[in-house]
């Protein structure tokens, strides 16, 4: 068994491999035809611009994306600036540099990797899940009878922030910048996925294709390891399932069948604020043209965040949004599984955590409030505000680097729910409707509680949850997204996830159950 | 300032100072030789196994002692001084009281086996034994082999956390069964079941005649009296605990097993308390132990006696008996009182269900004539706490019990349900026909 782990995690890393290879080679060479239709698609009428692609670029063959890049945004960047300075400002090139190499780059790609698109998935992709399968399977019988599994954590590199947590973190936060900032060196990757993009939408596939088609992948791999690991706990069980299931159907094949319908692409599940830019112009306008179909994600997005959103919570917490559907919480509650206990429990960490959360959902519903102002009075500045700016900072600071860069590249640091904790404003909106009115609790049992501290250790949200068990009070806490492991490592029977009545919800207690009981009367003055 | 000095920061002294605090403005000294901060010993097994950090085992932030003003020494008390009312540390410095509450725990249980103090041969109840034992069975290569003697709740945490790094560990037990001094047979019975399952090599009824020493003073094999010798590296004496009270020898503190104490937690001795492990009960307390080395009793005691100190005389009067632990992967969790064969009385009777497949299973244990519910032990199943309670409160009848007992189910969401075959083996046996009533959430949160 351990020999075929070993092979598996040798599979795995030549596919990581070659995957992370990639973005550096591969042949480009942009065709005159190539040049004439990006010049079309992007309505490019820069002279300039044109010139010195013709001078630099057209015609020669270029190896790897990274030779080829610079050579367009430079010249992008010199023709902009020229522009600028002519005052021609209708010459001006307002597609980014970076998407337009992605673009120019997608367009022209020959060679080896484009012409065996298929072979190439199985070599990155392919050897990638075989060989993390044949790591993860294996745990059935390695790991014993079934029951908690947490035996070294603590000793294993890997999972005590040791040289490959943070290989991990460098290739995490490397990988997201490139998407974020950088999408033309993923446009090999993207010739890897055509095949099912063309499958599904009908169009060839961008960097975010491979990143939702990589994301989806990622979870099911990493749910086979849940379902092991948890295979003694039926909640972990279904609600894996669950949010997989929603991170598949709802994130990935739906929104990508509906363009191929031609309708906008939608995430039927995405809240807002978290789909924070649901509200901008430019989505708006889109849904507006779209007919039937676009009013109704309209008012199905509006009815999502004020109805159906608070008053599922009321009924089971933020749980049901958090870890059984949210595709962020999805690949928290997969791949992030084994870093879980990282999070900070420090009370200083709480104090940042409550001024970081709500200054984001402030942040979120302002930007928000100026962009419907400005839609309706299409102004594009609030009391001097350039609300195209503020959105941009959002995107970037929020949207990018949060998110995305911090949120999931500091997993193995600083545990798998950064985002959701720290910055996600859709958590600190659920978070104000659970803390103030929810039949959702976590019960401590009575006395039980012997104060070891797995619960708090293994909480991602970074909740002293032995705080309150130890004192026998029910846990209410706004950031609990009911992941359900606290109850599930507790080897006392202490902790349970339910829904119940509001009244003696909260239950401060200073004398545990267990002891006199005129002392206890006595002291828990309710 | 009245000065209240704590001896021993574990849970019991701990809780006491908590509540001081939080009822006065007293000053307090909390001393201990075994750890700058309160730690939770239950957790120390996570610790070696790699599930935490030692901590992650301390329940409070290191600010906390100071904001709280709970002045903490690390120190080894040698002796009491009553008279003049002060402790006398190792260092030879000097600490004056005004009260002293003793809360100094246990240590493990020797019973003069020769080669008992050899090196590789220890206990585990203390941060130091945890040091020790990760220096002496770091991996399965220094460790070729583990024996645990005595077959308690340490021993077989012990022998669990051996086995997670993979140490062969031979694990004697002077009973025919597992725990059966305490467990019913039918549990016992499982729980040895469940210990084979795990690679451990389970001796019943066998007892530790010797430990052999090698050339440089270690334990390499153990003699048991049934004649065999087993290699190995790490011995574990897991028998049981003591109070740990030695340096209170000729302080003038009645003892006996442990500090004796009335109802009040008060010795002999004006203005000095002894509450948790050490602590012994003049008068055993209903069914229970004059000295209960529980967790839970341990900060019962500390809350109570806070109580008295600051000026609310009150009675150490626990409430219904309960209790828990965890046997490998077992969750076992206790209500009321069950007894074993070995210790119940003829009124007691049992009912006892298996789960045909799974380690899981239940005894209640009823008056066999009034058929009142005295208690119930489950394995695999976890109960709420309050509801249990309140039965026990009302006198419930074991009838009672059975046809609400889904009220009283506190397994996390969608898991297998257990009560309609529980009560259907119930109802065939004794002759009934009980039904068992849908979960009630008005009936679990009635007394709110």
């Amino acid at each position: 068994m351990q020999i075929i782990k070993k092979i598996g995690l040798f599979i795995f890393l030549i596919g990581l491999t070659i995957f992370t290879i990639l973005p550096f080679i591969g042949e480009f060479k942009v065709t005159p035809a190539t040049m004439d239709q990006i010049i079309q698609q992007k309505g490019i009428s820069s002279e300039i611009f044109i010139q010195g692609m013709e001078e630099n670029v057209v015609g020669k063959q270029f190896q790897g994306m990274l030779s080829l890049s610079p050579k367009i945004t430079q010249t992008l960047e010199a023709a902009n600036a020229q522009h600028r300075k002519d005052k021609e400002y209708k010459k001006i090139i307002y597609t980014g540099p970076h998407d337009l190499a992605a673009a120019v780059g997608k367009a022209s790609g020959s060679g080896f990797i484009v012409e065996n698109k298929g072979l190439m998935w199985f070599l990155t992709f392919g050897l990638g899940i075989l060989g993390a399968l044949l790591f993860i399977i294996p745990n059935i019988v390695l790991l014993g009878k079934k029951g908690v599994k947490n035996n070294g954590i603590y000793h294993e590199n890997a999972t005590n922030r040791g040289w490959i947590a943070w290989m991990v973190f460098v290739f995490l936060v490397s990988f997201y910048l490139v998407l974020y900032f950088r999408s033309e060196y993923a446009v090999n990757w993207t010739y890897l996925v055509d095949p099912i993009s063309e499958f599904l939408s009908g169009n060839p596939a961008g960097h975010w294709f491979v990143y939702g088609f990589m994301y989806c992948t990622v979870m099911t791999v990493m749910a086979v390891r849940m379902y092991i690991k948890y295979r003694h706990n039926m909640y972990q069980m279904v609600r894996t399932t669950s949010v997989l299931f929603f991170q598949i159907v709802f994130a990935f094949l739906i929104p990508e069948i509906m363009v191929r319908l031609q309708m906008p692409y939608y995430d039927f599940k995405n809240a807002f604020p978290l789909d924070y830019d649901f509200f901008f112009q430019w989505n708006l306008k889109s849904l507006l043209n779209s007919g039937g179909i676009g009013l109704f994600i309209l008012v199905w997005g509006i009815v999502l965040t004020l109805v159906i959103v608070p008053v599922m919570v009321y009924f089971f917490g933020k749980r049901w949004y958090c870890s059984w559907v949210c595709g962020c919480g999805g690949l928290a509650e997969t791949l992030g599984d084994p870093y879980r206990q990282h999070s900070s429990k420090s009370l200083f960490s709480w104090k940042v955590e409550r001024w970081l959360v709500h200054g984001v959902l402030v942040f979120a519903v302002g930007m928000t409030l100026m962009t419907l102002y400005s839609f309706f009075t299409e102004s594009g500045t609030v009391l001097g505000l350039k609300t195209q700016s503020v959105q941009n900072t959002y995107s970037l600071l929020i949207g990018a680097f949060f998110a995305g860069v911090i949120g999931t590249g500091f997993y193995p640091i600083f545990g798998n729910r950064v985002w959701c904790r720290f910055g996600c404003p859709l958590a600190a909106y659920l978070g104000f409707v659970q803390r103030f009115k929810s039949r959702f609790r976590i019960t401590t049992n009575g006395g039980q509680c012997i104060s070891c501290g797995n619960c708090s250790t293994y909480c991602e949200q970074g909740i002293d949850v032995r705080a309150y068990a130890q004192k026998g009070e029910n846990i209410i806490r706004s950031s609990c997204v009911g992941c359900g492991i606290c109850s599930a490592v507790c080897p006392r029977g202490v902790l349970k996830l339910e829904n119940g009545p509001l009244k003696g919800r909260i239950n401060p207690t200073e004398i545990l159950l267990g002891n006199d009981v005129d002392l206890m009367d006595l002291v828990n003055k309710k | 300032m009245e000065h209240i000095v704590i001896i021993g920061n574990g849970i019991s002294g701990i809780t006491a100072a908590r509540h001081i605090r939080k009822l006065s403005d007293k000053k307090i000294t909390i001393i201990s030789a075994e750890s700058d901060y309160f730690f939770s010993r239950t957790a120390l097994m996570y610790v070696y196994m790699g599930h935490m950090k030692f901590e992650h085992t301390q329940p409070y932030e290191n600010w906390f002692w100071k904001k709280n003003r709970l002045n903490l020494v690390n120190g080894y008390v040698t002796k009491v001084d009553t008279a003049s009312k002060k402790v006398i540390l190792k260092s030879s410095e000097e600490i004056g009281y005004d009260k002293l509450i003793i809360a100094t725990g246990s240590k493990p249980n020797k019973f003069g086996w020769p080669g008992q103090d050899l090196k590789g041969v220890q206990g585990l109840y203390s941060k130091q034994d945890l040091e020790l034992l990760q220096a002496n069975a770091p991996n399965n290569e220094i460790c070729k082999r583990a024996v645990i003697v005595g077959g308690g709740l340490i021993g077989i945490e012990l022998a669990e956390m051996l086995r997670s790094r993979d140490i062969p560990v031979t694990f004697l037990v002077r009973e025919n069964s597992f725990w059966n001094g305490v467990l019913p047979q039918g549990e016992s019975q499982m729980i040895n079941e469940h210990i084979l399952e795990h690679h451990i090599d389970l001796k019943l009824d066998t007892n530790l005649k010797e430990i052999i020493s090698d050339e440089n003073g270690w334990a390499n094999a153990v003699v048991t009296d049934k004649g065999e010798t087993i290699q190995c590296t790490v011995v574990g004496l897991t028998a049981g605990v003591t109070p740990n009270i030695d340096f209170l020898k000729g302080s003038g503190i009645e003892t006996g097993k442990g500090v004796k104490v009335n109802n009040f937690l008060e010795t002999n001795i004006a203005d000095v308390y002894a509450i948790g492990d050490c602590a012994e009960q003049h008068e055993a307390i209903g069914s229970r132990r004059p000295v209960e080395a529980v967790w839970y009793t341990g900060r019962m005691m500390g809350e109570t006696l806070a109580q008295t100190i600051c000026g609310n005389k009150r009675a150490y009067n626990p409430g219904h008996w309960f209790n828990s632990a965890k046997f490998l992967d077992i969750e076992y969790q206790t209500y009321g009182w069950v007894f074993s064969e070995k210790s119940k009385k003829d009124h007691e009777q049992h009912f006892h269900w298996r789960h045909p497949k799974e380690k899981i299973c239940v005894t209640i244990a009823f008056h066999k004539d009034t058929k009142q519910f005295l208690g119930i032990n489950t394995f695999g199943i976890r109960m709420r706490h309050e509801i249990l309670d309140r039965w026990l409160t009302e006198n419930r009848s074991i009838a009672y019990v059975m046809e609400f007992l889904k009220d009283a189910n506190f397994d996390p969401e969608f898991y297998a349900e257990y009560e309609k075959a529980i009560v259907s083996q119930y109802n065939s046996q004794f002759g009934t026909n009980i039904t068992p009533k849908k979960k009630s959430w008005k009936r679990i949160f009635s007394n709110i």
